[in-house]
């Protein structure tokens, strides 16, 4: 399989990239490792690939103000294995760890696994339950986009062709928050059948905070607000737990493929969200 | 076209408001610290100039000698080390980053060769299964596949090795649980499985685990 033939271009810069996506009908390459697989099938076709992948700015990490800003180039291996983030934000860490095989992860990239939004990658969970926000720039502007309002359908997001994602905005976890990523994993490709991000804060016995986010069952990763509304306020009893977990699919049209139809797609939704939050507890 | 200019490798840099966490050698300033300012850096137009869609001069380095083709922007590295370099180790299966036939080490990491283009890797220290013999002398893994009958059609070794290669130069000291997860991105279709990881572990340094008495068909 080889891909249609198209033009390449490799800024050095992101005004560079954006400047060249204004001025030209261009694709925007990060790893690849979903992108090259497509334009092989013919799935893709640009007529012009801008490859990202020698911007060094954006791999970077910084910390400010209560946020961890990571650059979107980061390698799925750099957010897995990066102390800082580790520390200071460790659902996207673990996330990381996740995903794919050895592979994939020295060359996927966070902004592009975000920015293709295939409905079984398991970034989306955890930058839903974060509630990141998403960083885009096009030539004379930029903006920041909630990511509730940044996945829009399978293999859709709110980027727009002329704009690149530069990063990714997470908040630096409090101190009592615990977290986890559960998935069942399908097993050649690493992709999750079902994966739900947990992160559950206590206070007084009683939960204060609960955010639940869940891909692989629906066409885009979501929040699963009827979990975190059932789990706020209760003690986190195994039965709190299983009540909770129940809601996840509620309001859901399950996706259904060769690997799991809808209805066992739900069922592993609500054991992986119980298993979740009950590690993150 | 004139032949771009490889900008060196970086790593991630770190940067927290307490300081400097990893990242050799560069002198932080406030200005690094987010804001999209720094990152909108003068233009180098030299960077961004348009390549193809017909053949432009590649530069690849391919276990350790430096070759310049005559290559579309489409070509994949897979392609051109198969097609142009005549390196035949790295097969071509499931062509879209699953099965790790193609398993090749980019800058010392394991890499799917059919999954990256040739012109995304110019610069980098790329090697394949070819260059780890020392004339007749097999490296101690491709020796280890051997004493542990770690193939049986062979069409997943050399990415196998590779990614064997990668993951004991990471991990010196597996476990057989890390052995199995580290190797996950390549598949056997004849279920090598046991006699590789019993080949890794024989080429580590530790040669502490050992699978003897373990069923074939557990791994």
């Amino acid at each position: 399989m080889i891909p249609q033939e198209f033009n390449y271009s490799r800024p050095g810069t992101v005004q560079e990239a954006v400047d060249l996506l204004a001025d030209h009908d261009a694709k925007v390459l990060a790893g690849g490792m979903s992108l090259i697989p497509l334009m092989k099938l013919r799935l893709s076709a640009p007529e012009h690939v801008v490859d990202l992948g020698r911007i060094p700015d954006l791999s970077r990490i910084t910390e400010n103000e209560g946020s961890l800003h990571l650059g979107a180039l980061l390698t799925h291996h750099q957010v897995a294995t990066s102390a800082l983030v580790q520390e200071k934000c460790p659902l996207i860490a673990e996330t990381a760890a996740h995903i794919g095989d050895a592979q994939v992860r020295n060359m996927g990239t966070l902004g592009g696994s975000a920015a293709h939004a295939d409905p079984a990658a398991d970034y989306p969970a955890a930058l839903c339950a974060l509630e990141a926000k998403v960083r885009l720039v096009r030539k004379d502007s930029e903006r920041v986009v909630d990511i509730g309002d940044f996945f829009v359908d399978a293999l859709t997001t709110a980027v727009e062709p002329e704009e690149i994602i530069t990063e990714l905005i997470l908040p630096v976890e409090e101190a009592g928050t615990g977290v986890s990523y559960q998935k069942l994993r399908q097993p050649a490709s690493g992709f999750a059948i079902v994966g739900v991000a947990a992160r559950i804060r206590r206070d007084g016995g009683r939960i204060a905070m609960a955010r639940v986010g869940v891909t692989g069952l629906a066409a885009s990763a979501y929040r699963a607000a009827g979990v975190e509304a059932l789990l706020e306020g209760s003690e986190g009893s195994q039965a709190d737990v299983a009540g909770a977990s129940a809601a996840v699919d509620e309001g859901i049209e399950a996706i259904s493929d060769l690997h799991a139809s809808s209805d066992y797609r739900r069922h592993v939704a609500r054991v992986y969200t119980a298993r979740a939050i009950l590690a993150a507890l | 076209m004139p032949k771009p200019k490889e900008p060196e490798a970086k790593g991630a840099l770190e940067v927290s408001r307490r300081g400097f966490l990893t990242g050799a050698g560069a002198v932080i300033s406030s200005s690094l610290v987010a804001g999209t300012e720094a990152l909108r850096a003068a233009p180098d137009s030299a960077e961004s100039a348009v390549a193809g869609p017909g053949k432009v001069d590649i530069a690849l380095t391919v276990n350790g000698a430096e070759k310049t083709l005559a290559l579309e922007p489409r070509v994949t590295l897979l392609d051109a080390l198969r097609f142009e370099l005549e390196l035949t180790g790295a097969k071509k299966v499931c062509d879209r980053g699953t099965c790790g036939a193609c398993t090749v080490t980019v800058d010392g990491k394991p890499a799917y060769a059919c999954s990256v283009l040739a012109i995304q890797v110019q610069g980098k220290d790329i090697r394949t299964v070819e260059g780890l013999a020392q004339g007749d002398r097999l490296h101690p893994i491709q020796q280890a596949f051997v004493d542990n009958d770690a193939q049986q059609c062979g069409y997943c070794t050399p990415g196998f090795v590779m990614a064997c290669k990668a993951f004991l130069d990471k991990n010196p000291t597996p476990t057989l649980d890390q052995v199995r997860t580290g190797l996950g991105g390549n598949l056997c279709r004849c279920g090598t499985y046991v006699g590789v990881a019993q080949a890794v572990l024989q080429s580590s340094e530790s040669q502490t685990g050992s699978l003897v008495g373990e069923g074939r068909n557990h791994a």
